[in-house]
């Protein structure tokens, strides 16, 4: 396919669904799917049938539409209305174009001008529920590879590097290093050949923003990706999806076979003298391999365990050669950046941290699902105008960003604006983009315990402050949760986060004692009640044989 | 007695491979028997045999001519493998932050307590598999459990003692 064919196909396909009488979308991301979403697509399906309107009502399947909680969610394009929890059995009436007020219908009636909906801004999602992800002609209509087209007929590599340097765009995995600096070490590298690696390894528990990218928007990121390869003059890209996210492996492998088919990747991209293949690699369960040197080991098919750095990856990678490695969602703004320019993108966030962040919502939040929000929207917009706050009747206590390498941020705090810096200033982290809201019920000490779990299980074992520390760490911890242990193990605890922290070789050993750490600083009154008084202020833990363990 | 002529046949020839040891090595040659692809090679094996046996192993060692303790250290570094084979039926707990919030742990002590067995192991009579999982992504939907490959949101234990019940779990 030429650049002008893609125009045309472009031009087409728009003129297809606009001559439609209706188009249907169906989430069918994972959330949805799990609350019966397929059933009603195809509910759906067979009524259009039934009512004799095929080839003039048509209904597709798209990616998260955000209001996980309200599942299964479908999209009406006649009227623009959403509706959510529906059943198979109020598929005849949306397909007939919705009853009047009162019917059941309209009772299943999403507001879309709800906080939800208003204080988001969606530039990685902006197809997410727009768009069929198994259908290339959709992500054209909707201006896919119209960026890739620009850079490649308008625009140096150069150019393009610069475009994303001014963009202010930082790496959204959760370390922000700027991503227009990163491409350009690997593009001034003089061996060959480089590679382009997206991280797709999502390990956070609580987090589910690039599964979600991937499931409902894929030839996004592969834009993206082969956007970075002709920067920085690659040919080959790799994405790196965890085992776990069957359906966004399948949608990908769907996409790059399309994307093939079209010119769009593989050799010749839109008949220019570009090539660029993309190949997935499917993660194997171990959260270490979110790292970059250990997801590298993993390609190459060793044990995903981390190496010293530097050499870094944009200089010695993958096989030894220069790698780019960025996130799903770094990738996902690429696209935009290039076609709307760095200009645009900066004007969005705050002065260091530009654009948008999407976040997973979950926890103890009404609205649990997935947003997108421009940086520097402050933490209460975000929990309590958007995710709806705390159900009734409990009281917000903490949130938690970050995941295990994150803290815990309470309610004094509430008004911090989220962008890189701020959150590192009140002791936590933006991470990848998980965002667990905790109330009364939880126990800040056991939330420790359980990061701290999590990191003792996943330490790969290669150095030993990670490996010994976080056993030592956790033993504490669970004393504590019990009831067993004495106030020097809080004295014990700060030093061995210090020592994690100074001296383990990757980010998850430094980062994991971070969860202790901002409990501590805000929560110390549990530690010390549990510790002093034999008693958890969440009357979570169970202690028992606390007098005894004392003694 | 002597051997007819075509049970000679029959002994001297290879014995007829099974399909999953063809698909098996058609991957295997796809990646041109790369010690690159192991992991590749050990997710088709995974998924055509259900578990990862010794035997399995050795064969795939040879194959992609590695040393036996380097896909033995793969095999056991990444969670996703399993050396022994699974139950009939399977549980796994989604135990990320948003379902451990909402209560994943009771789901998983029900669960455990029931079977008889820890979390990663299979009950002694071969009927059910429980494991608890880093987070599934379904945070939307917590508490989440992947009962035999379909996704349960918002589960309580006592859904849970119902289904055991009827899949015949003492």
């Amino acid at each position: 396919m030429t650049v002008e064919e893609l125009e045309q196909l472009k031009a087409q396909e728009q003129e297809r669904q606009r001559k439609l009488e209706n188009r249907i979308y169906c989430c069918t991301a994972a959330g949805c799917v799990s609350s019966g979403g397929e059933q009603v697509r195809r509910a759906l399906a067979e009524e259009v049938k039934a009512q004799g309107l095929e080839g003039r009502v048509e209904v597709c399947g798209t990616g998260c539409m955000g209001l996980c909680s309200h599942g299964p969610l479908v999209r009406s394009e006649k009227g623009g209305k959403l509706y959510g929890d529906l059943r198979p059995a109020d598929a005849a009436a949306l397909v007939r174009g919705g009853e009047g007020e009162g019917s059941a219908l309209a009772a299943r009636e999403i507001d879309t001008s709800a906080p939800f909906f208003s204080k988001q801004l969606k530039i990685v999602l902006a197809n997410s529920g727009k768009a069929d992800p198994e259908r290339v002609q959709d992500y054209i209509a909707a201006g896919g590879y119209q960026a890739l087209a620009k850079a490649l007929t308008e625009m140096t590599p150069q150019e393009v590097i610069e475009e994303i340097k001014n963009s202010g765009l930082r790496g959204r995995g959760g370390a922000g290093y700027a991503t227009g600096i990163k491409w350009e070490l690997v593009a001034r590298q003089p061996a060959s050949p480089k590679y382009v690696v997206c991280n797709a390894d999502e390990g956070d528990p609580g987090a589910f923003m690039d599964r979600s990218v991937l499931e409902g928007d894929p030839h996004r990121v592969l834009e993206g990706m082969a956007l970075a390869g002709y920067a920085v003059g690659a040919h080959q890209g790799y994405i790196y999806v965890r085992g776990e996210y069957a359906l966004a492996i399948q949608r990908l492998q769907t996409a790059i076979k399309q994307a093939e088919r079209e010119h769009l990747l593989g050799s010749r991209v839109l008949e220019t003298g570009f090539d660029f293949r993309v190949d997935v690699r499917i993660g194997a369960g171990a959260f270490v391999c979110g790292e970059e040197t250990a997801l590298i080991a993993s390609i190459e098919g060793k044990r995903g365990q981390p190496k010293q750095r530097p050499p870094y990856p944009s200089e010695s990678g993958l096989w030894e050669k220069p790698t780019l490695i960025n996130n799903v969602e770094t990738f996902a703004n690429v696209p935009a950046i290039v076609e709307r320019g760095a200009e645009w993108f900066a004007s969005i966030g705050t002065p260091s941290s530009k654009g948008t962040k999407v976040f997973a919502l979950a926890g103890r939040v009404e609205n649990t699902g997935l947003i997108e929000v421009p940086m520097g929207t402050p933490l209460r917009t975000i929990l309590f105008d958007i995710g709806g706050g705390v159900p009734e009747g409990s009281e917000f206590k903490a949130a938690q960003t970050g995941g295990p390498s994150g803290g815990c941020i309470p309610a004094e705090h509430l008004d911090t604006p989220v962008d890189y810096e701020s959150l590192q200033r009140i002791g936590s982290i933006m991470g990848s983009g998980g965002l667990i809201v905790m109330d009364t019920t939880s126990c800040m000490v056991d939330v420790a315990r359980f990061f701290m779990e999590f990191c003792m299980d996943e330490s790969c074992g290669k150095c030993i402050p990670c490996r010994a520390g976080t056993v030592q760490m956790h033993e504490i911890l669970e004393r504590i949760t019990k009831g067993q242990a004495a106030e020097a193990d809080v004295d014990m605890l700060e030093q061995l986060a210090a020592l994690l922290k100074e001296a383990s070789l990757c980010g998850l050993g430094q980062t994991a004692p971070n969860p202790v750490l901002s409990t501590l600083q805000y929560f110390r009154h549990e530690y010390e009640a549990h510790i002093k008084e034999g008693r958890c202020p969440a009357g979570h833990c169970r202690i028992d044989g606390g007098e005894e363990a004392r003694r | 007695m002597p051997l007819t002529e075509k049970q000679t046949k029959a002994a001297v020839s290879v014995p007829p491979k099974d399909n999953r040891e063809r698909m098996l090595e058609r991957a295997m040659s796809r990646h041109n028997y790369s010690g690159d692809a192991l992991i590749e090679v050990l997710h088709t094996a995974q998924e055509l045999y259900g578990h990862l046996s010794p035997q399995l192993l050795t064969n795939i060692a040879r194959k992609l001519k590695l040393p036996p303790s380097r896909v033995l250290g793969v095999t056991t570094f990444y969670h996703f493998f399993s050396l022994a084979p699974k139950g009939e039926h399977s549980f796994i707990v989604c135990t990320g932050t948003a379902c451990y919030v909402k209560g994943a742990q009771a789901l998983l002590d029900k669960l455990t307590h029931r079977c008889q067995c820890k979390a990663g192991g299979t009950s002694a009579d071969g009927k059910v598999s429980v494991a608890g999982a880093r987070c599934i992504g379904s945070c939307g939907l917590a508490p989440a459990v992947i009962y035999d490959g379909n996704i349960l949101a918002r589960v309580t234990p006592e859904q849970l003692d119902a289904e055991l019940d009827r899949i015949g779990v003492k």
